[in-house]
Protein backbone atom coordinates (compact mmCIF):
# COMPACT_ATOMS: atom_id res chain seq x y z
CA UNK A 1 0.00 0.00 0.00
CA UNK A 2 2.71 2.36 0.76
CA UNK A 3 4.66 1.43 -2.61
CA UNK A 4 6.26 4.42 -3.95
CA UNK A 5 8.77 4.59 -6.88
CA UNK A 6 11.83 6.71 -7.48
CA UNK A 7 11.05 8.66 -10.62
CA UNK A 8 12.53 11.23 -12.69
CA UNK A 9 10.45 14.52 -13.40
CA UNK A 10 10.83 15.32 -17.30
CA UNK A 11 8.43 17.83 -17.71
CA UNK A 12 6.51 20.69 -15.79
CA UNK A 13 2.95 20.95 -17.00
CA UNK A 14 1.84 23.82 -14.66
CA UNK A 15 -1.04 23.66 -12.56
CA UNK A 16 1.15 21.07 -9.91
CA UNK A 17 1.32 18.66 -12.40
CA UNK A 18 4.42 17.08 -14.19
CA UNK A 19 5.14 14.26 -16.64
CA UNK A 20 7.68 11.58 -15.95
CA UNK A 21 8.26 7.97 -17.90
CA UNK A 22 7.63 4.87 -16.26
CA UNK A 23 9.05 1.95 -18.17
CA UNK A 24 8.62 3.90 -20.93
CA UNK A 25 5.31 4.43 -20.75
CA UNK A 26 4.71 8.46 -20.44
CA UNK A 27 2.33 9.48 -16.74
CA UNK A 28 0.85 12.81 -15.59
CA UNK A 29 1.60 12.81 -11.78
CA UNK A 30 0.62 15.94 -9.04
CA UNK A 31 3.33 17.53 -7.31
CA UNK A 32 1.19 19.35 -5.35
CA UNK A 33 3.00 18.45 -2.27
CA UNK A 34 6.35 19.27 -3.07
CA UNK A 35 7.73 22.55 -3.66
CA UNK A 36 10.03 24.25 -6.69
CA UNK A 37 10.07 20.71 -8.19
CA UNK A 38 12.81 20.97 -11.44
CA UNK A 39 13.01 18.90 -14.65
CA UNK A 40 15.39 16.26 -13.57
CA UNK A 41 14.58 15.75 -9.68
CA UNK A 42 14.00 12.24 -8.90
CA UNK A 43 11.02 11.89 -6.92
CA UNK A 44 9.06 9.14 -4.48
CA UNK A 45 5.97 8.88 -6.99
CA UNK A 46 2.72 7.18 -4.51
CA UNK A 47 -0.54 6.71 -6.23
CA UNK A 48 -0.26 9.88 -8.60
CA UNK A 49 1.62 11.91 -6.28
CA UNK A 50 5.01 12.99 -5.98
CA UNK A 51 6.13 12.48 -1.96
CA UNK A 52 9.06 13.52 -1.10
CA UNK A 53 12.56 14.58 -3.42
CA UNK A 54 15.26 12.05 -3.25
CA UNK A 55 18.35 13.75 -2.36
CA UNK A 56 21.15 13.26 -4.84
CA UNK A 57 24.00 13.89 -2.24
CA UNK A 58 22.47 12.02 1.00
CA UNK A 59 21.94 8.91 -1.69
CA UNK A 60 25.08 8.92 -2.46
CA UNK A 61 26.00 9.67 1.14
CA UNK A 62 24.25 6.53 1.88
CA UNK A 63 25.91 4.46 -0.59
CA UNK A 64 29.49 5.29 0.58
CA UNK A 65 28.45 4.02 4.37
CA UNK A 66 26.92 0.79 3.20
CA UNK A 67 30.25 0.12 1.57
CA UNK A 68 32.51 1.18 4.28
CA UNK A 69 30.65 -0.71 6.57
CA UNK A 70 30.75 -3.82 4.59
CA UNK A 71 34.80 -3.52 4.29
CA UNK A 72 35.31 -5.69 7.27
CA UNK A 73 32.66 -8.12 5.78
CA UNK A 74 34.27 -8.56 2.59
CA UNK A 75 36.50 -11.13 3.17
CA UNK A 76 34.18 -13.38 5.14
CA UNK A 77 31.57 -12.92 1.83
CA UNK A 78 33.78 -14.01 -0.94
CA UNK A 79 34.46 -17.00 1.63
CA UNK A 80 31.37 -18.00 2.08
CA UNK A 81 30.59 -17.96 -1.82
CA UNK A 82 33.96 -20.09 -2.91
CA UNK B 1 21.74 6.92 -10.36
CA UNK B 2 17.84 5.59 -10.83
CA UNK B 3 17.99 4.32 -6.37
CA UNK B 4 17.14 1.45 -7.05
CA UNK B 5 20.08 -1.46 -8.24
CA UNK B 6 22.11 0.55 -6.10
CA UNK B 7 19.99 -0.31 -3.43
CA UNK B 8 20.09 -4.26 -4.39
CA UNK B 9 23.68 -5.41 -4.87
CA UNK B 10 23.96 -8.83 -3.69
CA UNK B 11 27.66 -9.03 -2.89
CA UNK B 12 27.26 -6.13 -1.01
CA UNK B 13 24.10 -7.26 1.20
CA UNK B 14 26.29 -10.52 1.92
CA UNK B 15 29.41 -8.57 3.29
CA UNK B 16 27.34 -6.65 5.00
CA UNK B 17 25.45 -9.54 6.36
CA UNK B 18 28.97 -10.53 7.51
CA UNK B 19 29.54 -7.75 9.62
CA UNK B 20 25.79 -8.30 11.01
CA UNK B 21 26.80 -12.33 12.20
CA UNK B 22 30.43 -10.74 13.78
CA UNK B 23 28.88 -7.50 15.74
CA UNK B 24 25.43 -9.39 16.90
CA UNK B 25 26.63 -11.02 20.43
CA UNK B 26 26.13 -14.33 20.33
CA UNK B 27 25.56 -14.76 24.23
CA UNK B 28 21.33 -12.72 23.45
CA UNK B 29 18.73 -12.90 20.84
CA UNK B 30 17.86 -9.51 18.97
CA UNK B 31 14.54 -9.43 18.16
CA UNK B 32 13.45 -6.87 15.66
CA UNK B 33 10.01 -5.84 14.29
CA UNK B 34 10.06 -4.32 10.73
CA UNK B 35 6.67 -1.91 10.99
CA UNK B 36 6.29 -1.80 7.40
CA UNK B 37 4.76 -4.34 4.97
CA UNK B 38 6.93 -2.82 2.31
CA UNK B 39 9.54 -4.33 4.54
CA UNK B 40 8.03 -7.47 5.33
CA UNK B 41 7.67 -8.24 1.51
CA UNK B 42 11.63 -6.93 0.87
CA UNK B 43 12.78 -9.40 4.01
CA UNK B 44 11.02 -12.36 2.32
CA UNK B 45 11.54 -11.48 -1.44
CA UNK B 46 15.23 -10.73 -1.13
CA UNK B 47 15.53 -13.50 1.23
CA UNK B 48 17.22 -11.39 4.14
CA UNK B 49 16.14 -13.35 7.22
CA UNK B 50 18.77 -16.27 5.22
CA UNK B 51 21.50 -13.74 5.42
CA UNK B 52 21.51 -13.18 9.35
CA UNK B 53 22.67 -15.25 12.51
CA UNK B 54 20.21 -17.25 13.68
CA UNK B 55 19.94 -14.81 17.18
CA UNK B 56 18.67 -11.95 15.00
CA UNK B 57 14.83 -12.38 14.48
CA UNK B 58 12.62 -10.11 12.20
CA UNK B 59 9.05 -10.12 13.59
CA UNK B 60 6.39 -8.91 11.16
CA UNK B 61 4.49 -6.17 12.09
CA UNK B 62 0.57 -4.63 11.51
CA UNK B 63 2.04 -1.65 8.72
CA UNK B 64 0.00 -3.14 5.92
CA UNK B 65 -3.12 -1.16 6.01
CA UNK B 66 -5.29 -3.75 4.05
CA UNK B 67 -4.47 -6.16 7.04
CA UNK B 68 -5.82 -4.08 9.72
CA UNK B 69 -8.84 -3.01 8.53
CA UNK B 70 -11.38 -4.57 10.21
CA UNK B 71 -13.95 -6.85 8.61
CA UNK B 72 -17.21 -4.23 9.69
CA UNK B 73 -15.53 -1.47 8.08
CA UNK B 74 -15.13 -4.00 4.42
CA UNK B 75 -18.80 -5.03 4.76
CA UNK B 76 -19.75 -0.91 5.20
CA UNK B 77 -18.07 -0.06 2.14
CA UNK B 78 -19.88 -3.55 0.70
CA UNK B 79 -23.18 -1.89 1.80
CA UNK B 80 -22.18 0.94 0.14
CA UNK B 81 -21.26 -0.38 -3.42
CA UNK B 82 -24.65 -1.96 -3.41
CA UNK B 83 -26.44 1.37 -3.24
CA UNK B 84 -27.92 1.73 -7.03
CA UNK B 85 -26.40 5.06 -7.21
CA UNK B 86 -23.23 4.62 -5.66
CA UNK B 87 -20.03 3.95 -7.74
CA UNK B 88 -16.99 2.73 -5.27
CA UNK B 89 -13.65 3.48 -6.39
CA UNK B 90 -10.84 1.66 -4.83
CA UNK B 91 -7.42 0.75 -4.55
CA UNK B 92 -7.31 -2.91 -5.81
CA UNK B 93 -5.69 -4.17 -2.39
CA UNK B 94 -9.21 -4.07 -1.44
CA UNK B 95 -10.82 -6.49 -3.68
CA UNK B 96 -10.37 -9.88 -2.66
CA UNK B 97 -10.38 -8.74 1.22
CA UNK B 98 -13.04 -10.98 2.53
CA UNK B 99 -16.03 -9.89 4.19
CA UNK B 100 -18.56 -11.02 6.60
CA UNK B 101 -20.43 -14.31 5.29
CA UNK B 102 -17.94 -14.69 2.39
CA UNK B 103 -18.05 -11.94 1.19
CA UNK B 104 -15.75 -9.24 -0.65
CA UNK B 105 -15.46 -6.39 -3.50
CA UNK B 106 -14.71 -8.91 -6.11
CA UNK B 107 -17.94 -10.72 -5.04
CA UNK B 108 -19.90 -7.77 -5.09
CA UNK B 109 -18.17 -6.34 -8.45
CA UNK B 110 -19.32 -9.69 -9.87
CA UNK B 111 -22.90 -9.43 -8.94
CA UNK B 112 -23.29 -6.07 -10.66
CA UNK B 113 -22.61 -3.39 -8.46
CA UNK B 114 -20.31 -0.58 -9.78
CA UNK B 115 -16.92 -1.26 -8.31
CA UNK B 116 -14.21 0.73 -10.05
CA UNK B 117 -10.42 -0.13 -9.37
CA UNK B 118 -8.50 3.40 -9.42
CA UNK B 119 -4.60 3.98 -9.24
CA UNK B 120 -5.02 7.59 -7.73
CA UNK B 121 -7.57 9.42 -5.77
CA UNK B 122 -7.06 12.15 -8.85
CA UNK B 123 -8.78 9.19 -10.82
CA UNK B 124 -12.10 9.13 -8.65
CA UNK B 125 -12.42 12.88 -9.00
CA UNK B 126 -12.35 12.13 -12.89
CA UNK B 127 -14.93 9.97 -12.68
CA UNK B 128 -16.83 12.07 -10.74
CA UNK B 129 -16.45 14.76 -13.23
CA UNK B 130 -17.29 12.87 -16.20
CA UNK B 131 -20.42 10.62 -14.55
CA UNK B 132 -22.47 13.61 -12.59
CA UNK B 133 -25.04 10.88 -12.35
CA UNK B 134 -23.44 8.73 -10.38
CA UNK B 135 -22.70 8.83 -6.42
CA UNK B 136 -18.61 8.20 -6.46
CA UNK B 137 -17.55 7.36 -3.10
CA UNK B 138 -13.85 7.02 -2.96
CA UNK B 139 -12.85 3.99 -0.43
CA UNK B 140 -9.98 5.66 1.37
CA UNK B 141 -7.60 3.61 4.26
CA UNK B 142 -3.64 3.52 4.33
CA UNK B 143 -1.49 5.21 7.30
CA UNK B 144 0.40 8.85 6.85
CA UNK B 145 1.55 7.96 3.13
CA UNK B 146 -1.80 7.30 1.66
CA UNK B 147 -3.37 9.91 3.41
CA UNK B 148 -2.19 13.10 1.40
CA UNK B 149 -3.64 11.88 -1.91
CA UNK B 150 -7.00 11.89 -0.22
CA UNK B 151 -6.51 14.86 1.52
CA UNK B 152 -5.74 16.58 -2.02
CA UNK B 153 -8.70 15.05 -3.73
CA UNK B 154 -10.78 16.51 -0.92
CA UNK B 155 -9.90 19.63 -1.91
CA UNK B 156 -9.83 19.35 -5.16
CA UNK B 157 -13.78 18.28 -4.73
CA UNK B 158 -14.50 21.14 -2.60
CA UNK B 159 -12.59 23.35 -5.46
CA UNK B 160 -14.53 22.33 -7.97
CA UNK B 161 -18.16 22.42 -6.36
CA UNK B 162 -18.35 18.26 -6.76
CA UNK B 163 -21.77 17.66 -5.19
CA UNK B 164 -21.36 13.80 -6.14
CA UNK B 165 -18.09 12.95 -5.02
CA UNK B 166 -16.65 11.83 -1.03
CA UNK B 167 -14.90 9.98 1.17
CA UNK B 168 -15.37 6.65 3.31
CA UNK B 169 -12.45 7.38 5.06
CA UNK B 170 -10.21 4.61 7.38
CA UNK B 171 -6.95 6.42 7.49
CA UNK B 172 -4.91 5.28 10.30
CA UNK B 173 -2.09 6.74 12.27
CA UNK B 174 1.73 4.88 12.98
CA UNK B 175 2.38 6.34 15.59
CA UNK B 176 -0.45 4.98 17.40
CA UNK B 177 -0.08 1.54 15.98
CA UNK B 178 3.68 1.56 17.93
CA UNK B 179 2.70 2.33 21.33
CA UNK B 180 -0.22 -0.17 20.57
CA UNK B 181 2.24 -2.87 19.94
CA UNK B 182 4.82 -1.94 22.71
CA UNK B 183 2.00 -1.78 25.18
CA UNK B 184 0.64 -5.98 24.67
CA UNK B 185 1.52 -8.05 26.97
CA UNK B 186 3.02 -11.09 24.96
CA UNK B 187 4.88 -8.74 22.31
CA UNK B 188 8.68 -8.88 22.86
CA UNK B 189 10.74 -6.32 20.59
CA UNK B 190 14.23 -5.45 20.97
CA UNK B 191 13.41 -2.24 18.52
CA UNK B 192 11.75 -1.25 15.24
CA UNK B 193 12.71 -0.57 11.71
CA UNK B 194 11.01 2.18 10.86
CA UNK B 195 8.31 2.83 8.75
CA UNK B 196 9.96 4.28 5.03
CA UNK B 197 7.48 6.44 3.15
CA UNK B 198 4.77 6.76 6.14
CA UNK B 199 8.38 8.89 7.22
CA UNK B 200 8.41 11.21 4.21
CA UNK B 201 5.41 12.53 5.09
CA UNK B 202 5.59 12.56 9.31
CA UNK B 203 9.12 12.12 9.28
CA UNK B 204 11.28 10.97 12.23
CA UNK B 205 10.33 13.31 15.13
CA UNK B 206 7.04 11.54 15.98
CA UNK B 207 9.40 8.46 17.16
CA UNK B 208 11.55 10.32 19.50
CA UNK B 209 8.68 10.29 22.25
CA UNK B 210 8.30 5.80 21.70
CA UNK B 211 11.86 5.48 21.74
CA UNK B 212 12.29 7.13 24.54
CA UNK B 213 8.97 6.17 26.51
CA UNK B 214 9.64 2.37 26.15
CA UNK B 215 13.53 2.59 25.71
CA UNK B 216 13.57 0.67 22.44
CA UNK B 217 15.17 1.92 19.32
CA UNK B 218 13.88 3.10 16.22
CA UNK B 219 15.96 2.87 12.69
CA UNK B 220 13.49 4.33 9.84
CA UNK B 221 14.88 2.40 6.86
CA UNK B 222 14.13 2.02 3.08
CA UNK B 223 12.05 -0.56 1.34
CA UNK B 224 15.36 -1.87 -0.41
CA UNK B 225 17.06 -4.49 0.60
CA UNK B 226 20.83 -2.94 1.45
CA UNK B 227 18.11 -0.67 3.52
CA UNK B 228 16.89 -2.92 5.47
CA UNK B 229 20.27 -5.10 5.86
CA UNK B 230 21.93 -1.43 6.97
CA UNK B 231 19.34 -0.50 9.13
CA UNK B 232 19.27 -4.22 11.09
CA UNK B 233 23.32 -3.60 11.68
CA UNK B 234 22.17 -0.09 13.03
CA UNK B 235 19.99 -1.31 15.42
CA UNK B 236 22.44 -4.50 16.34
CA UNK B 237 24.87 -1.76 17.58
CA UNK B 238 22.36 0.64 19.25
CA UNK B 239 21.69 -2.25 21.36
CA UNK B 240 25.26 -3.61 22.14
CA UNK B 241 25.70 -0.21 23.05
CA UNK B 242 22.77 0.03 25.36
CA UNK B 243 21.17 2.98 23.14
CA UNK B 244 17.45 3.56 22.54
CA UNK B 245 17.86 6.31 19.38
CA UNK B 246 16.04 6.84 16.92
CA UNK B 247 18.07 6.82 13.59
CA UNK B 248 17.21 7.39 9.74
CA UNK B 249 19.46 5.07 7.62
CA UNK B 250 17.03 6.69 4.61
CA UNK B 251 18.28 10.03 4.47
CA UNK B 252 17.88 9.97 0.89
CA UNK B 253 14.12 10.81 1.38
CA UNK B 254 13.11 11.37 5.33
CA UNK B 255 13.77 14.39 6.90
CA UNK B 256 13.03 14.69 10.63
CA UNK B 257 10.38 17.41 9.81
CA UNK B 258 8.75 15.32 7.00
CA UNK B 259 7.04 16.98 4.38
CA UNK B 260 5.17 20.47 6.10
CA UNK B 261 3.16 20.68 2.80
CA UNK B 262 1.33 17.37 3.48
CA UNK B 263 0.94 17.52 6.96
CA UNK B 264 -0.81 21.08 6.50
CA UNK B 265 -3.20 19.18 3.84
CA UNK B 266 -3.89 16.73 6.32
CA UNK B 267 -4.37 18.79 9.17
CA UNK B 268 -7.16 21.16 7.50
CA UNK B 269 -8.91 18.18 6.47
CA UNK B 270 -8.97 15.73 8.99
CA UNK B 271 -9.12 15.36 13.06
CA UNK B 272 -8.99 12.24 14.73
CA UNK B 273 -11.01 9.80 15.74
CA UNK B 274 -11.58 8.85 19.42
CA UNK B 275 -11.20 5.33 18.74
CA UNK B 276 -10.96 2.86 15.84
CA UNK B 277 -10.94 -0.89 15.62
CA UNK B 278 -7.64 -2.34 14.28
CA UNK B 279 -7.43 -5.93 13.41
CA UNK B 280 -5.15 -7.53 15.68
CA UNK B 281 -4.73 -4.78 18.03
CA UNK B 282 -8.66 -3.91 18.94
CA UNK B 283 -10.02 -0.56 19.63
CA UNK B 284 -7.08 2.14 19.46
CA UNK B 285 -7.95 5.43 21.12
CA UNK B 286 -7.08 8.18 18.85
CA UNK B 287 -5.28 5.95 16.53
CA UNK B 288 -7.67 6.84 13.11
CA UNK B 289 -8.70 9.99 10.87
CA UNK B 290 -12.29 11.13 10.00
CA UNK B 291 -13.51 14.55 8.44
CA UNK B 292 -13.14 17.53 9.96
CA UNK B 293 -16.70 19.05 10.35
CA UNK B 294 -16.24 21.48 7.75
CA UNK B 295 -15.56 18.93 5.13
CA UNK B 296 -19.10 16.97 6.37
CA UNK B 297 -20.38 17.40 3.08
CA UNK B 298 -17.91 15.20 1.38
CA UNK B 299 -17.61 12.53 4.36
CA UNK B 300 -19.62 9.26 2.91
CA UNK B 301 -20.37 8.15 6.46
CA UNK B 302 -22.37 10.73 7.15
CA UNK B 303 -23.78 11.32 3.70
CA UNK B 304 -25.22 7.67 3.70
CA UNK B 305 -25.12 6.88 7.72
CA UNK B 306 -22.77 4.60 7.61
CA UNK B 307 -23.29 2.65 11.11
CA UNK B 308 -20.62 -0.05 11.23
CA UNK B 309 -21.18 -3.42 12.95
CA UNK B 310 -18.15 -5.02 14.39
CA UNK B 311 -18.16 -8.31 12.67
CA UNK B 312 -16.21 -11.54 14.08
CA UNK B 313 -13.02 -12.75 12.28
CA UNK B 314 -12.62 -16.52 11.05
CA UNK B 315 -12.37 -18.32 14.91
CA UNK B 316 -9.81 -20.29 13.06
CA UNK B 317 -8.16 -17.16 11.40
CA UNK B 318 -4.51 -16.37 13.37
CA UNK B 319 -4.56 -12.66 11.29
CA UNK B 320 -4.65 -11.05 14.65
CA UNK B 321 -1.68 -12.70 16.27
CA UNK B 322 0.57 -12.55 13.29
CA UNK B 323 -0.58 -8.82 13.23
CA UNK B 324 0.81 -8.59 16.41
CA UNK B 325 4.29 -10.57 15.72
CA UNK B 326 3.55 -13.15 18.65
CA UNK B 327 2.42 -15.86 15.47
CA UNK B 328 4.40 -16.98 12.56
CA UNK B 329 2.19 -17.45 9.47
CA UNK B 330 2.87 -21.16 8.87
CA UNK B 331 1.45 -21.50 12.68
CA UNK B 332 -2.03 -20.89 11.83
CA UNK B 333 -3.59 -23.87 10.86
CA UNK B 334 -5.60 -22.42 7.91
CA UNK B 335 -2.23 -21.35 6.30
CA UNK B 336 -1.34 -22.86 3.03
CA UNK B 337 -4.72 -25.46 3.73
CA UNK B 338 -7.67 -23.17 2.92
CA UNK B 339 -6.26 -19.92 3.23
CA UNK B 340 -3.37 -19.07 0.21
CA UNK B 341 -3.35 -15.83 -1.92
CA UNK B 342 -5.89 -17.67 -4.39
CA UNK B 343 -8.43 -18.11 -1.83
CA UNK B 344 -7.72 -15.83 1.28
CA UNK B 345 -9.64 -16.78 4.20
CA UNK B 346 -7.58 -13.87 6.31
CA UNK B 347 -6.65 -10.12 5.11
CA UNK B 348 -2.81 -11.06 5.85
CA UNK B 349 -2.93 -13.07 2.69
CA UNK B 350 -4.63 -10.96 0.77
CA UNK B 351 -2.11 -7.96 0.44
CA UNK B 352 1.47 -8.84 -1.42
CA UNK B 353 2.25 -6.91 1.66
CA UNK B 354 0.73 -9.12 4.48
CA UNK B 355 3.00 -11.77 6.35
CA UNK B 356 1.25 -14.71 5.34
CA UNK B 357 1.39 -13.57 1.56
CA UNK B 358 5.15 -13.01 2.37
CA UNK B 359 5.20 -16.11 3.58
CA UNK B 360 3.47 -18.23 1.00
CA UNK B 361 4.89 -16.48 -2.04
CA UNK B 362 8.63 -16.73 -0.89
CA UNK B 363 9.53 -17.84 2.46
CA UNK B 364 8.22 -21.19 2.41
CA UNK B 365 10.45 -22.52 -0.10
CA UNK B 366 12.82 -21.64 2.97
CA UNK B 367 11.17 -23.57 5.35
CA UNK B 368 10.82 -26.77 3.05
CA UNK B 369 14.71 -26.85 1.94
CA UNK B 370 15.72 -26.43 5.36
CA UNK B 371 13.16 -29.49 6.35
CA UNK B 372 14.72 -31.22 3.25
CA UNK B 373 18.19 -31.14 4.54
CA UNK B 374 17.01 -32.12 8.07
CA UNK B 375 15.98 -35.11 6.89
CA UNK B 376 18.69 -35.87 4.64
CA UNK B 377 20.67 -35.49 7.47
CA UNK B 378 18.56 -38.13 9.23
Amino acid sequence: MCLAIPIRVEELLGDDMARVMLGGVSKVISIALLEDVRIGDYVLLHAGFALTRLDQDEAARTLALMHEAAVPGLAVAEGDRA
Amino acid sequence: MKHIDEYRDGALARAMAAVIAREAVAARSYRFMEFCGGHTHAISRYGIEDLLPANVQMIHGPGCPVCVLPIGRIDDAIHLAMRPEVTLCTYADLMRVPASAGHSLLKAKAAGADIRMVYSTLDAIRIAEAEPGREVVFFAIGFETTTPPTALAIRLARRKRLTNFSVFCNHVLTPSAIRAILDTPDVRVDGFVGPAHVSTVIGTDPYAAIAAAYRKPVVVAGFEPLDVVQAILMLIRQINEGRHEVQNQYIRAVTAGGNRIAQSEMAEIFERRPWFEWRGLGELALSALRLREAYADLDAERRFDVETVPAADNPACECGAILRGVKKPAECKLFGTVCSPEMPMGSCMVSPEGACAAHWTYGRFRDAAKAGAESARV
